[in-house]
């Protein structure tokens, strides 16, 4: 009997999934209650457990498909999985680093340009102003999606509303933000 | 002066691929005392046993160390081969190289060391030993079942067939447990009442079993072969002999309304009753707790109306004390309530129901005499939906294992609902199909393809109330993981099967062990499946795991053979490693001086006072005497004894202490 029969590495993007994130896609058993349970499952190319069926699997050409994938991008991150899954599998967490992964190695479905536009448009109204700045995001959001012309005739009733501001508001710990952004976001892009 | 003789064993390769065996036996030959040493392949083989037996005839040896495996293993393989030889069997220890050295060790110079440091212990102990001779305890041949279901009416019945007497106690008011819930059973589908009560009756009519039903085990003392078991009989507020059981009391009882335990809240019992018709003893109960009598103080209605006179309002618990020689814990399981399952919304849709619930409604004895109906309307439901693993397989919710039964009788209830219902329509979501059983795959395989009942392989995440209909959210992973919607007029959720309430509470009264689950323990999961760490006590039944029924009945004859077994014997042989209190010569008699310290210590009530008086009776001193008959040599009394006046036998202040210092190099 050897020690070492115990220690079983797992390669592969399973294997990077349980390094970065500590999420054992192993334990999975296949019962489908995480898609039972998504609200989105409908709008996904890959239902979240086939997903993880895929992972299991090991083979490249699937795990290119999932980074591939329409799904973790139409992930809402709600939990709802997480909450019912008998095996308590942390898929939110999984998807983000699938998310991350794919957009480090360029692999992001076209099929979630705008999303991923979003995201970017809510993240830099985050770094510059230190809130959301609707108007900001709005803008960046739709010249990110060529599509300044869209929705603009709701804007004239908003504004008279109140609810949207011509200026941001500007919050006084703003170098705090930026930092977290030099420490996280920024610091991956170098 | 000793003569020792030291035999080392390879184990085949299990002590000698990091052990140097025979650098263990040349060091051992050079210790004080010892006369004999070497090592050989297989200590335990006939040629083995040879080499010891000759040389204690040989070499004239007063004490044998074998280092060799476990004295779990070995000892008694040792002890009688130094006993053939002409050597009292005590005198005779194991040095454990194996389990404590050679397995958890790496090969080298450290282990070999250790190897030696142990076989040294041993043989400064067995210098030490003394000849000893084993215990004989008679035997009570009688039996005590704990449990009246399928599993204990088995046991009981068996045992008594062999001629000895039964004691069967039952804490509800009726014997015959979840089997007499039961519509039909699988895979044979027959009624599972019409072959369970000729059993139930049988019991009460032997003349070998004594039946208390509304009883419960209070404590229990001793050990195998000679316990003593105190039994509550909770009182039923009617006396038994008068009863005639004409149920004049439960049909006049003005409270009606009190939801019926067998028939799992679907229906309602009066505050006196019987719990249902076929109930053996047929005698009422009077429920205290719903009782109008014992709430507010008025009513009598059933003592008006008792033609015999049966009703005792101020009955009061009576405790029971009997011999028995051996016990079989038959108490069964529990169902999970699936409470704790909110996104099935089971009792806040009154259409959700689990899996016991439907085997009422397909009762012919149920509420609805055997029709399906939904509790909420009494509608017939045309579309039913059966969740199997409800709870079971959910480490998320603290039951990882499987329940092993649900597949079986959720097959059974979609079954049984396609043939009552005809032209509706069921669906079962389930995970995997467990039905390793006789007849058990092709059972399910008739449900699938007979009775057209449809089968998706996915969990369900949700049920939710949406227009009068039951939504049922779940998955079809056989397509892909593509999402299903189901609209149910009635769902029926597979609970899973855990231990009774109570379990934990009597494993502790019993001194046996149990699982993280609170399933009784098993001596060993192979070869010792019935018998428990203690013993003289055996389990049968779903109490020790999940059981269907022709596994419970097994398992119950199975313990029935154990307690024959036992009771084939007029006497017990023990082990004589008791503690005993030394004695000497007059006038001190013993160091004991009598402060009885170890008699509160001792968790067997095994120490007695002994007055020592001289001719004319007069007292001189009164000093710890041990019975051997009820020690089991645990060594608590040695720990608080504070003139060091009592030792264990084997295991002496002084064989011990050498032990120690021979570990310390002290020689």
């Amino acid at each position: 009997m050897s020690a070492d029969t115990h220690h079983k590495t797992t390669k592969g993007l399973s294997g990077e999934v349980l390094e970065h994130t500590g999420v054992k896609v192993d334990k999975c058993y296949q019962c489908g209650k995480c898609t039972a349970g998504c609200p989105m499952a409908s709008e996904m190319d890959l239902a979240p457990s086939y997903l993880l069926r895929m992972l299991q699997t090991g083979d490249a050409k699937l795990e290119e498909q999932v980074l591939r994938s329409f799904t973790i991008w139409v992930c809402l991150t709600c939990e709802m999985c997480y909450s019912r899954c008998p095996m308590s599998i942390d898929i939110p967490k999984m998807m983000d680093f699938l998310r991350e992964k794919s957009m480090k190695e360029k692999k992001a479905s076209k099929k979630a340009k705008e999303i991923i536009a979003f995201h970017k448009s809510f993240l830099s109204s985050i770094e510059k102003t230190g809130r959301l700045y609707e108007l900001g995001l709005t803008l960046e959001y739709k010249a990110r999606t060529m599509s300044i012309m869209q929705d603009v005739g709701v804007a004239p009733a908003m504004l008279s509303r109140g609810k949207l501001h011509i200026l941001p508001e500007l919050i006084k710990g703003r170098s705090a933000v930026s930092s977290i952004f030099d420490k996280t976001i920024n610091k991956n892009k170098k | 002066m000793s003569r020792i003789g030291v035999f080392v064993c390879h184990c085949g390769e299990n002590i000698s691929a990091t052990v140097n065996c025979q650098k263990v036996a040349e060091t051992a030959s050079g210790y004080e005392g010892v006369v004999h040493s070497v090592d050989y392949k297989y200590m335990c083989s006939d040629p083995g046993q040879t080499l010891i037996k000759q040389a204690i005839k040989d070499k004239n040896l007063t004490g044998v160390v074998v280092a060799a495996c476990s004295p779990r293993m070995h000892e008694p393989t040792f002890r009688k081969a130094c006993n053939e030889g002409g050597l009292n069997p005590f005198m005779c220890e194991m040095a454990n190289l194996r389990e404590h050295c050679s397995w958890v060790h790496d090969k080298g110079d450290l282990t070999t060391e250790k190897a030696i440091d142990v076989v040294r212990t041993q043989v400064e102990k067995v210098k030490r030993n003394q000849p000893l001779t084993d215990i004989k305890v008679p035997v009570t041949k009688t039996a005590l079942v704990i449990g009246g279901g399928i599993a204990g009416i088995q046991t009981s019945l068996d045992i008594a067939n062999c001629g000895h007497k039964v004691i069967l106690i039952e804490k509800d008011p009726s014997i015959g447990g979840h089997m007499s819930q039961l519509s039909e059973t699988f895979p044979t589908l027959d009624c599972s009442q019409c072959i369970l009560t000729p059993r139930m009756v049988e019991v009460a009519q032997h003349p070998n079993i004594t039946l208390y039903t509304y009883a419960e085990l209070e404590s229990l003392d001793g050990f195998i072969g000679n316990f003593t078991a105190k039994i509550r009989k909770k009182a039923k507020s009617i006396d038994e002999k008068l009863c005639t059981g004409c149920g004049l009391c439960t049909t006049k009882c003005p409270t009606k309304k009190i939801p019926s335990e067998f028939n799992e809240g679907l229906g309602f019992r009066p505050a006196v009753y019987v719990p249902f018709p076929q109930a053996v003893p047929n005698i009422p109960v009077i429920d205290r707790i719903n009782c109008t009598y014992y709430i507010k103080g008025k009513c009598k209605v059933c003592e008006k109306v008792c033609p015999t006179k049966a009703i005792v309002f101020d009955q009061e618990d009576e405790i029971i004390e009997v011999a028995v020689g051996a016990i079989v814990v038959a108490t069964g399981f529990g169902i999970k309530q699936p409470d704790f399952f909110p996104e099935y919304g089971y009792g806040k849709y009154p259409d959700v129901i689990t899996g016991m619930q439907f085997e009422r409604l397909a009762s012919a004895s149920g509420p609805t005499f055997g029709e399906i109906k939904r509790p909420s309307d009494g509608q017939v439901p045309k579309k039913i939906v059966f969740i199997a693993c409800a709870g079971s397989r959910d480490e998320a919710k603290g039951i990882p294992y499987c329940s092993k039964i649900c597949c079986m009788y959720t097959a059974k209830h979609a079954m049984l609902y396609q043939h009552k219902v005809h032209g509706g329509e069921s669906t079962v979501f389930y995970m995997d199909i467990r039905a390793a059983g006789k007849n058990y795959e092709e059972f399910v395989r008739r449900a699938i393809e007979e009775d057209t009942v449809k089968y998706v392989r996915g969990r369900v995440s949700r049920v939710y109330e949406k227009n009068g209909k039951l939504i049922v959210k779940g998955v079809d992973t056989l397509l892909g993981a593509m999402p299903v919607e189901i609209e149910a007029d009635m769902v029926v959720l597979a609970t899973a099967g855990v231990a009774n309430p109570g379990a934990e509470e009597l494993a502790q009264k019993l001194h046996i062990s149990y699982d993280g689950y609170k399933f009784f323990a098993e001596s060993h999961p192979k070869l010792k499946p019935i018998e428990t760490n203690t013993g003289g006590i055996m389990v049968a039944g779903a109490c020790q795991s999940i059981r269907d029924i022709p596994e419970s009945v097994s398992m119950a004859s199975g313990a029935a053979v154990k307690v024959a077994c036992l009771f084939s014997q007029n006497e017990l042989t023990r082990e004589p490693l008791i503690a005993v209190v030394n004695r000497c010569a007059a006038p001190l008699y013993s160091t004991c001086v009598g402060c009885f310290l170890c008699q509160s210590a001792c968790p067997y009530q095994a120490i007695e006072r002994e007055e020592i008086k001289d001719r004319s009776g007069k007292l001189i001193k009164s000093i710890a005497k041990v019975n051997p008959g009820l020690c089991q040599g645990c060594g608590t009394c040695v720990a608080f004894c504070r003139s060091r006046s009592i030792d264990i036998q084997g295991y002496t202040h002084d064989q011990v202490y050498n032990e120690v210092m021979a570990l310390l190099n002290e020689y």
